[in-house]
């Protein structure tokens, strides 16, 4: 039996089948000199050209049957694009010049694609979807799988080296029942994706493209392990896993054993998603994230429609607390409208609210909306700005919102600066949230997709913790007559890992904001201690030498983890 | 020879959507369709069901496009084409 290491990013324990992602399709060869000769070859080739594009057209529309929304058109556009004429022409012209069909193919799409990224904004961004009909063409030519998700008759664990943001569209969570990954980091989106749908995942298991496809494997998704020979202690582990009682439903009031209330509110991206968080129990919304309303654009959408959409948010939280969060462009959510995409460094570059200096009217306008929808429903609403870094961003900000007629505006702490600068970055506005996402990213200088620096973005490093506890030490000594407390709270993943929002609480965060799956189990664990005992904890993890001997810590003195399976 | 001259009226232009709608309708007629912006000469002009090549175009909100075709029925599946360029798909 060999068990392979990696870390834990939503629990859960399970034995399943494995299913490989497809490796990516490499740049062919052409065949050989005689091949090439033969009587019949353009003909022969340009048939099975043809034939391969309308297979790939009918499996993307098959899937473009399956998805939904945004998903289905991209779907359904790609799929024209496998039979379109202008492709298959360039190509048949590099056949008749004398190239071997698949090197053909190969340069055709690249000439497309290249066509396209020079036209930048929208059109650019289609050039990914012509070299990804490229490689589904060529693997259709060899009869080998499509690169993506495998299609499987029944549920399986899928192994990928990372999933992109594309695949978690067309991931189907009926299908899959566990993520393991050789490479991405806990703040991959692979483990983003994972704890939104409540699937066991680990990232970065050094080791597991060894693993054999359609193997039976277990995965521990809170220990960080696989085992791939799983024998009657993991069986029993899966079987006990599986039979737990669901976890009690979130009651709606987050408060520790000793009833210090501790607010757990959801992060939502759009109308469906306050649905969802409200039928949760979500004391409101910590998070709203407005770039659904202009992700995908040409163009900044217009007054009446941003108004509609934040409203379909609010309508959820009459008389709760609605957090918005104004537009987080730039960085991996360009905008042709407002980001330049062609920045060497996009982490470190204009991203946030540091893009209303170059086009300013866009934040103007969209705290209007913010406003004109508030002032249509009851929620309580309050906007804060991402990537704010210093106190003088932090009254700009504030100068914005006291036009546009909205009270008590907050900032990100995302920055280190904000962070350790807090008390002068908080006098200016009446509350913060700290994103631990880019928090660790930043302090940590590693950026969060690299697998190879998995182990330094993680929201346990005890830099990250110590920073959270100057914020909110500042967040005290900001504090006036006018306004005595400046509520720190967290909307980061941190918030969603149940012994890490012990730990928040502990360090004096106020409010915990998290996927709406994530509520239950936090809002149990949190219920087991009491605030002096996660002050303790705090403590414990502040001073560990590093985020393993911290969790380890934390983990090991709260029992009630293993009980639920956490 | 029949033709027809159409303004594009989706706001985001002939991308995206609008796009896939016209190459699949285009593509659908027995005709061979092309298209092509006011003074291009005809023999350059492109094939209207391919969608690479209405991306390629760069037509946004606004911009006249020519449309031929030969043969018969051409001018009403012309007529039929026409009236998807000319409807806003984006305010559906």
């Amino acid at each position: 039996m060999s068990t392979i290491h990696g870390i834990g990013v939503s629990p859960g324990r399970i034995i399943g089948q494995v299913r490989r992602m497809a490796d990516p399709i490499d740049a062919p060869q052409d065949p050989g000199a005689q091949e090439l000769a033969s009587p019949g070859y353009v003909e022969e080739a340009t048939a099975r050209l043809t034939e391969a594009g309308r297979a790939v057209a009918a499996g993307l529309r098959a899937r473009a049957g399956q998805a939904h929304g945004a998903g289905a058109e991209v779907l359904s556009a790609t799929a024209l694009m496998a039979t379109d004429s202008m492709l298959h022409k360039t190509a048949g012209k590099a056949l008749a010049a004398g190239r071997g069909l698949e090197p053909a193919i190969w340069e055709a799409a690249e000439t497309v694609a290249a066509m396209l990224t020079s036209l930048g904004g929208y059109m650019a961004e289609r050039a990914a979807d012509v070299l990804d009909v490229r490689s589904r063409l060529i693997a259709e030519l060899r009869g080998v799988p499509a690169p993506g998700i495998p299609d499987s008759g029944s549920p399986f664990i899928l192994l990928a080296r990372d999933l992109a943001p594309a695949d978690t569209a067309t991931l189907d969570p009926a299908q899959v029942t566990a993520l393991v990954t050789s490479e991405g980091g806990p703040q991959s989106h692979t483990a983003i994706l994972a704890r939104a749908l409540g699937l066991p995942a680990i990232v970065a298991a050094v080791g597991a493209e060894s693993i054999v496809e359609g193997t039976d494997i277990y995965v521990d998704g809170a220990a960080g392990t696989v085992c791939t020979c799983p024998g009657t202690e993991e069986q029993a582990a899966a079987l006990a896993f599986a039979a737990r009682g669901p976890l009690e439903v979130f009651n709606g009031h987050g408060t520790t054993a000793d009833g210090h209330p501790v607010p757990l509110l959801a992060n939502v991206g759009g109308g469906s998603d306050a649905v969802a968080a409200a039928a949760a129990g979500a004391e409101g919304v910590g998070l709203l994230r407005t770039e659904f309303c202009f992700l995908g654009r040409d163009a900044e959408p217009g007054h009446d429609e941003q108004v509609a959409a934040y409203g379909a948010v609010f309508v959820e939280f009459p008389g709760r607390k609605v957090v918005v969060r104004t537009l987080d462009a730039g960085a991996d959510k360009p905008l042709p409208f407002l980001t330049d995409a062609t920045e060497p460094n996009p982490a470190l570059g204009v991203r946030g609210f540091r893009t209303s200096a170059g086009t300013p009217g866009v934040l103007a306008r969209q705290l209007a909306a913010i406003a004109a929808a508030a002032a249509a429903h009851q929620a309580q609403v309050k906007v804060m700005a991402p990537m704010i870094s210093t106190a003088q961003e932090a009254t700009d900000f504030a100068a914005l919102c006291a036009v546009a007629g909205l009270p008590d505006p907050g900032v990100m702490v995302e920055v280190p600066s904000a962070a350790v600068r807090a008390a002068s970055v908080l006098r200016p506005v009446a509350f913060a949230s700290i994103g631990t996402n880019d928090l660790t990213q930043y302090t940590l200088a590693a950026d969060r997709q690299l697998a190879p620096l998995a182990a330094l973005n993680d929201p346990w490093q005890p830099a990250v913790l110590e920073l959270i506890r100057l914020t909110v030490a500042g967040a005290e000594a900001a504090g006036d007559s006018s306004a005595p407390l400046r509520p720190v709270g967290v909307c980061g993943e941190a918030a969603a890992d149940p012994a890490l929002a012990v730990v928040l609480v502990g360090l004096g965060v106020a409010s915990l904001s998290m996927t709406a799956r994530a509520l239950a189990p936090v809002a149990a664990v949190l219920r087991t201690v009491t605030h002096a005992q996660a002050v303790s904890l705090a403590a414990l993890a502040v001073e560990a030498e590093g985020p393993a001997q911290a969790r380890a810590a934390v983990r090991a003195a709260l029992p009630v983890l293993d009980e639920l399976g956490l | 020879m029949a033709e027809r001259t159409a303004t594009i009226a989706s706001r985001v232009g002939l991308h995206a959507r609008p796009a896939a709608i016209f190459a699949e309708a285009a593509g659908e007629l027995d005709l061979e369709v092309t298209i092509a912006l006011p003074g291009e000469p005809a023999d350059e002009a492109m094939d209207a069901s391919s969608i690479l090549s209405l991306m390629g175009l760069g037509a946004e909100h606004g911009t006249t496009v020519v449309l031929r075709a030969e043969g018969p029925g051409a001018d009403a599946a012309l007529d039929q084409l026409v009236g998807i360029l000319e409807t806003d798909h984006d305010a559906e």
